[in-house]
């Protein structure tokens, strides 16, 4: 009995001193990731956006565009881009669920009449050197100037007139899907997404 | 207690990668390029000083009846303390390492370093084994990243080597070619130990 208290206690101390340290790290840290984390989502912004004056991730409009497998509410958050205090585009992150290997996401710029202005993957699993090669600017540019009017959104393996990439099909198709799927939602819900831009400004 | 040998047996005659082909998760998972397995080895190596330090150091505190959970979550902490750090700091090395660098926890060399040789010994001697392992560790992650990665996408850290009509021999970065790579290279080695 002794000998147990001594162990809970040696392991109980452990585990105390570990939990301090962490929580100090993690207060050090947190502020530098956070920031991290915006810079990423600001790069992929200014990257696909339509040139632009102010903070895109500050003027943002969050809107619920489906329910998932289980009837939750899928929320998304639209960016919205201005240059002198005109509209100059929205970015919106789409996933497409049917990758190769998980989910793809991407962050779609268009500009306010419905013109893709950019798009840039964000997370990936595909296959190196295969479906991997969806994150470089000969696949990427394709999207630009593209609309749901002036382009037909499948590969051309598929009778559209996006290319695939020699030897992976899957992804860009997924991806052509998604981008398509982003556009017809704002298309149908435009009103909604540039809404409120008076009152958050 | 011979220092020296301490720090130089890790990087050779006693190899995580090579010899004892201890950590073949991370080995075979995260070289599919010279530059992650340089912030990969790297990060063990520090998770393995520190835990080696610290449970040196508390050896005669620990019970021997729960050493092996203490050792666990004195490793995971620094582990989580490197992943922290390393989202805080160098983002882009922590998205390319992703779901690993939560993995060194389960990383046996370190482990087995706490278990075999930072539980019997003193600070000094523990700091050296620590050194020598995590950085030969990080060597054979080199090595075996760089060929993937030359044979692979015709490149070195990240600069073309061959020019563009190179043709990448894919199969080197994926799965199969990680086991294929190291199963070459320990045969290699073999054969020049036996001279």
């Amino acid at each position: 009995m002794k000998d147990t208290l001594r162990l809970a206690i040696a392991l109980t101390l452990i585990a105390a001193i570990a939990g301090l340290i962490l929580s100090l790290v993690e207060a050090v840290t947190r502020e530098p990731i956070a920031e991290q984390r915006r810079l990423e989502t600001l790069k992929a912004l200014q990257a696909v956006l339509p040139p632009l004056d102010n903070a895109p991730d500050a003027d943002t409009v969050e809107l619920i565009v489906g329910t998932d497998k289980k009837g939750k509410p899928i929320k998304r958050l639209f960016y919205r881009g201005r240059k002198d205090n005109e509209l100059s585009g929205v970015a919106f992150k789409v996933v497409a669920p049917e990758g190769y290997s998980g989910n793809i996401e991407i962050m779609t710029g268009i500009t306010p009449d419905g013109t893709v202005s950019g798009i840039e993957i964000l997370n990936h699993a595909e296959t190196p050197g295969l479906g991997a090669k969806i994150v470089e600017p000969a696949f990427k540019g394709q999207f630009k100037d593209k609309s749901l009017a002036n382009a037909d959104w499948r590969v051309k393996k598929d009778g559209g007139q996006f290319d695939q990439i020699t030897g992976a099909t899957i992804s860009p198709r997924a991806i052509v899907k998604a981008v398509k799927g982003g556009l017809e939602y704002y298309r149908d819900h435009r009103g909604e997404i540039l809404a409120e831009q008076e009152a958050t400004q | 207690m011979n220092l020296a040998r301490e720090f130089t047996k890790g990087l050779w005659k006693e190899n995580a990668v090579f010899r004892l082909l201890l950590g073949m998760c991370p080995t075979l998972a995260v070289t599919t390029s010279a530059e992650n397995g340089i912030g990969m080895g790297l990060a063990t190596t520090f998770v393995l000083v520190c835990s080696n330090l610290a449970i040196s150091a508390m050896r005669k505190l620990i019970p021997a009846q729960v050493r092996i959970p203490a050792f666990i979550v004195i490793i995971a902490s620094f582990v989580t303390v490197v992943q922290l750090c390393m989202e805080a700091y160098v983002y882009d090395l922590y998205k390319a390492l992703g779901i690993f660098i939560p993995l060194i926890v389960v990383n046996c060399v370190i482990l087995g370093r706490a278990e075999a040789f930072a539980s019997k010994n003193g600070l000094i001697p523990s700091l050296a084994d620590g050194l020598g392992m995590g950085l030969g560790f990080t060597l054979g992650l080199f090595i075996l990243g760089s060929v993937r990665e030359i044979l692979g996408s015709g490149s070195l850290l990240g600069f073309s080597l061959f020019g563009a009509g190179y043709q990448p021999f894919l199969l080197m970065i994926l799965p199969p070619g990680a086991f294929i790579c190291l199963g070459l290279l320990l045969a290699g080695m073999n054969r020049w130990e036996q001279g």
